[in-house]
């Protein structure tokens, strides 16, 4: 495992600066990356990890700094050139084209004044599935295989010109615990063969987990390393007290600390909560209900459940295992097949989405720009969206835009966000502060029903925890609170149950108590509840 | 949106200075050309006259072309609903001044050519809402339907015997849109003065016309909001093809009287660059639309005094749309230096 110490390093960064306005991405990194070696990169949301990894895949130039590869001093001024470096770089979304096939997504890079050579491809698709152990069809459209097997997809394109360093940005992120397992052995793998591998992550388990060296960033800073030969006389703890040691050592004032210690927490903690009343109606019950399948979307079959005032049910899964369609059932926004939905007892099947508003349902997109709001409009109007029409602020069908003002000026200041005014196009503000309108927007005095879906998506560690703290207090206050996510972490820490859903069905309802975490992975790849 | 004066002015002296570089490139004395427009658009009274009829079509589309545009439905199907709707008027007008008196007549010919024109757009409407097809391409082939069918309607069924040149029966100038004062200006421009405000007031100021533009900004948030998207689109359809139409019936009932076989003065397609000019702004879109039509009349008469073709015309427009972008351009990335 240590072989390459002593040797030169396959890839060395040396003092990387990049500035962006207002930011400062990196500040003076200096980093060795190893052959035969899993780097684990590791830090929180904005900490800097894309950009330095955008940097080595010749996306973004350095403002100051350069690379070096194998003792060789070069500039990565594009993608191609990051190519013909041998740097494979895996990002955290996936960037295929579903229309083609694999062979065609693989063919891509290939030079346009030559004729795409199928036979060499896939004999080439061959030999890197053996290498990491993997078996893909080379003539299925990218669009039908699942996010895992995409990734792989990923993976071989980016060792497609040979793999000297492979750079995974997030790659657990759609993974049930089965794959994360899965991948970590496939690493493993490539690096008994020699490549390069950094892993970036911000969870503190898989790093210690998968890697040999582990590198700790902090808002743009390098905060410092652990040796391989350093970590492995450690156990889990003391690797995790080091961490935190390596994150939070400038945390002398309050702010800070306080931060170390959420990252402690993160995953670790469940939310003690008082004793649900399970004896009364659910507020919202599903019961067979199915949806219909749009091309490119996991459509839900036969799918049941119950959630009673005041609880926090989990939906765990994979990506893209007919979450969305669920969450979209749930808010009235998209038909149901067969099957009905029951709001405070009353059959709301057929309703659309401003009669459900009227009974309290109310929904968190995960897609906070795409759908949840209009950027270009201002903070304002993004705060009263969902009631176009409505009193206070419109009189017969009039705007009152006074009204709407003042309205958006209280809720900045009392959920403190950060704009520079209500007229600001929503666009313009960070992922944690359009959260922030979203969540003020829906969670109102007569909700009864939230449905959140992936709430923390995006966001640092600060705006994750507000997050979190929001959903437990909407559940406080007697919400029948629903939060679809795909980190697990978050389910076990917020959730009274947890229902698990694959490939569209309800494969099993767990009670969050000790041990759930085994139960619920074993569901998320299909296996039946026993 | 706030319009400083420097941000418009620059550009329109910019076009001219080009668009007078080109002229004087050509021989003519572009001095002598502005001027000479600016005499017989603007100065000259019959001309200042002239230019307000004209604006009135002008206006009315625009208004349509407003709504359609901050909805984010692309309405180039203007021409063809334009032409039917002038069809219905011509062809009408004439056969109901017989028994009806004459504000009755103009009333019925406006209500039926505004639901020549709805109709027109139904097709494009349907299917945006139900196949998503691009209404660019429907909007586009529609109008070369439509220009061609009201040819038909004109040589065939409604076809005046009496007349040499395939046109409708005249509708007789007393019975036409009432006068203004003791000007040849007839009522029109004040419809669509009318149309301009209510359209500006309705998108800005209504419920109704925010829902327009957060179908048009991001349609994928007001289904999330629960807004009836389709219903929306229809109804976006049908007052812009409406509001077009009203343009057809108001310039035969005000100027023409009849309708002639291949008529086609395609306003359509001259005003989509001056609402984009206005950037979608109904008061702006006043200002754009007097000075188009100042050099229209103005231009109509110098291509025949010096010689300089009349579609000149659009090649100022042409260069006033460059001039702008380019003006916002640069103002975009010296906001940004100053930010970064």
């Amino acid at each position: 495992m240590n072989s390459a110490a002593g040797q030169t390093p396959a890839v060395s960064l040396h003092s990387i600066t990049k500035r962006f306005p207002g930011v400062l991405a990196n500040n003076d990194i200096s980093l060795d990356i190893h052959a035969g070696e899993v780097h684990a990169l590791l830090g929180e949301n904005g900490a800097g990890k894309s950009t330095l990894i955008s940097i080595l895949a010749g996306m973004q130039q350095p403002d100051a700094g350069h690379i070096e590869i194998e003792g060789v001093r070069v500039k990565i001024h594009s993608p191609r050139e990051s190519l013909r470096l041998q740097i494979g770089t895996v990002f955290q979304h996936v960037v295929l084209v579903h229309s083609l096939t694999v062979i065609e997504n693989l063919m891509l890079g290939g030079a346009w004044w030559r004729i795409h050579d199928r036979k060499t491809a896939l004999a080439r698709l061959r030999d890197i599935s053996e290498l990491l152990g993997v078996k893909i069809e080379p003539d299925v459209p990218v669009g039908r295989l699942s996010l895992g097997q995409q990734q792989q997809v990923e993976i071989i394109r980016a060792l497609w010109h040979g793999g000297k360093v492979l750079v995974l940005d997030e790659p657990t992120s759609m993974l049930t615990p089965q794959g994360v397992d899965e991948l970590g052995a496939l690493m493993r793998r490539l690096a008994g063969q020699g490549v390069a591998i950094v892993f970036i992550t911000h969870k503190l388990r898989e790093a210690y987990a998968f890697g040999d060296r582990i590198s700790v960033l902090r808002q743009g800073k390098l905060v410092g390393d652990i040796l391989p030969e350093h970590l492995d006389d450690m156990d889990e703890e003391q690797a995790t007290n080091e961490i935190i040691q390596l994150m939070f050592k400038s945390a002398v004032h309050g702010a800070e600390s306080a931060e170390a210690e959420i990252f402690l927490r993160e995953g670790q903690e469940r939310h003690k909560r008082g004793v649900i009343n399970k004896s009364g109606p659910p507020v919202i019950s599903l019961e067979h209900v199915s949806t219909r399948a749009e091309p490119g979307e996991c459509a839900l079959h036969d799918i049941g459940f119950s959630v009673m005032p005041g609880e926090v049910f989990g939906i765990a899964g994979v990506d893209g295992n007919g979450q969305k369609h669920l969450a979209e059932v749930i808010a009235g926004q998209r038909p149901v097949l067969s099957g009905c939905i029951k709001v405070s007892g009353e059959l709301t099947t057929d309703a659309d989405v401003p009669a459900r508003r009227r009974l309290g349902v109310r929904y968190i997109t995960d897609e906070r720009l795409g759908e949840g709001t209009v950027g270009g409009h201002s903070v304002a109007t993004n705060l009263v969206l969902k009631g176009i029409g409505a009193p206070p602020f419109w009189r017969f069908f009039v705007t009152i835009w006074q009204r709407i003002f003042r309205h958006a000026r209280e809720i900045i200041v009392a959920h403190d966000v950060r704009t520079p005014s209500e007229h600001t196009p929503l666009a313009r503000l960070s992922g944690g502060n359009i959260q922030k309108v979203l969540l003020a927007r829906e969670i109102s005095i007569n909700a009864s029903v939230v449905v959140f879906n992936k709430p923390t998506y995006g966001l640092d560690i600060h705006n994750t925890r507000l997050a979190r703290d929001r959903i437990v207090k909407a559940a406080a206050s007697g919400i029948a609170t629903i939060v679809i996510s795909t980190e697990l972490d978050e389910l076990l820490e917020l959730s009274d149950r947890i229902g698990v859903i694959f490939n569209g069905e309800m494969s099993g309802i767990v009670e969050n108590r000790a041990g759930a975490e085994s139960e619920i992975g074993r569901l998320m790849t299909g296996a039946k509840a026993a | 949106m706030i319009f400083s004066t420097a941000r418009v002015l620059v550009p329109i002296i910019m076009a001219l200075v080009v668009g007078g570089l080109i002229l004087f490139a050509l021989g003519k004395d572009p001095f002598a050309y502005y001027e000479y427009v600016v005499q017989r658009g603007l100065l000259s009274w019959s001309g200042f006259q002239q230019t307000l009829i004209r604006s009135a079509p002008l206006l009315l589309i625009a208004s349509g072309l407003i709504v359609a545009f901050r909805a984010g439905i692309w309405n180039l199907g203007v021409d063809g609903q334009f032409l039917l709707a002038a069809v219905a008027s011509a062809a009408l007008a004439p056969v109901l001044i017989v028994a009806l008196p004459s504000w009755l007549t103009i009333i019925i010919c406006c209500g039926v050519s505004i639901a020549v024109a709805m109709a027109w757009s139904v097709v494009p409407a349907f299917l945006k809402t139900r196949y998503g097809l691009n209404e660019i391409i429907t909007t586009l082939m529609m109008t070369f339907l439509g220009i061609s069918f009201a040819n038909v309607l004109v040589k065939l069924p409604f076809n005046d015997p009496d007349n040499t040149v395939p046109q409708t029966m005249t509708l007789p100038v007393t019975d036409r849109l009432g006068r203004l004062f003791d000007t040849t200006i007839h009522s029109g421009i004040i419809i669509s003065l009318v149309a301009v405000f209510a359209v500006h007031f309705v998108m800005t100021r209504t419920a109704f016309g925010l829902k327009l533009q957060i179908v048009g900004s991001n349609p994928r948030a007001a289904k999330h909001a629960g807004l009836n998207v389709g219903r929306l689109t229809f109804a976006t359809f049908a007052i812009s093809a409406g509001l077009v139409g009203l343009g057809g019936a108001v310039e035969i009932l005000g100027v023409w009287g009849t309708m002639r076989a291949d008529w086609n003065p395609a306003y359509g397609l001259l005003v989509i660059p001056l609402v984009f000019l206005a950037r979608f702004h109904g008061i702006a879109v006043i200002g754009f639309t007097l000075l188009f039509a100042i050099l229209m009349i103005g231009g109509e008469s110098a291509s025949r005094r010096m010689g300089v073709p009349n579609f000149y015309v659009l090649v100022l427009v042409a260069l006033l749309l460059i001039f702008l972008a380019l003006v916002e351009y640069l103002d975009h990335l010296s906001h940004k230096r100053k930010k970064a």
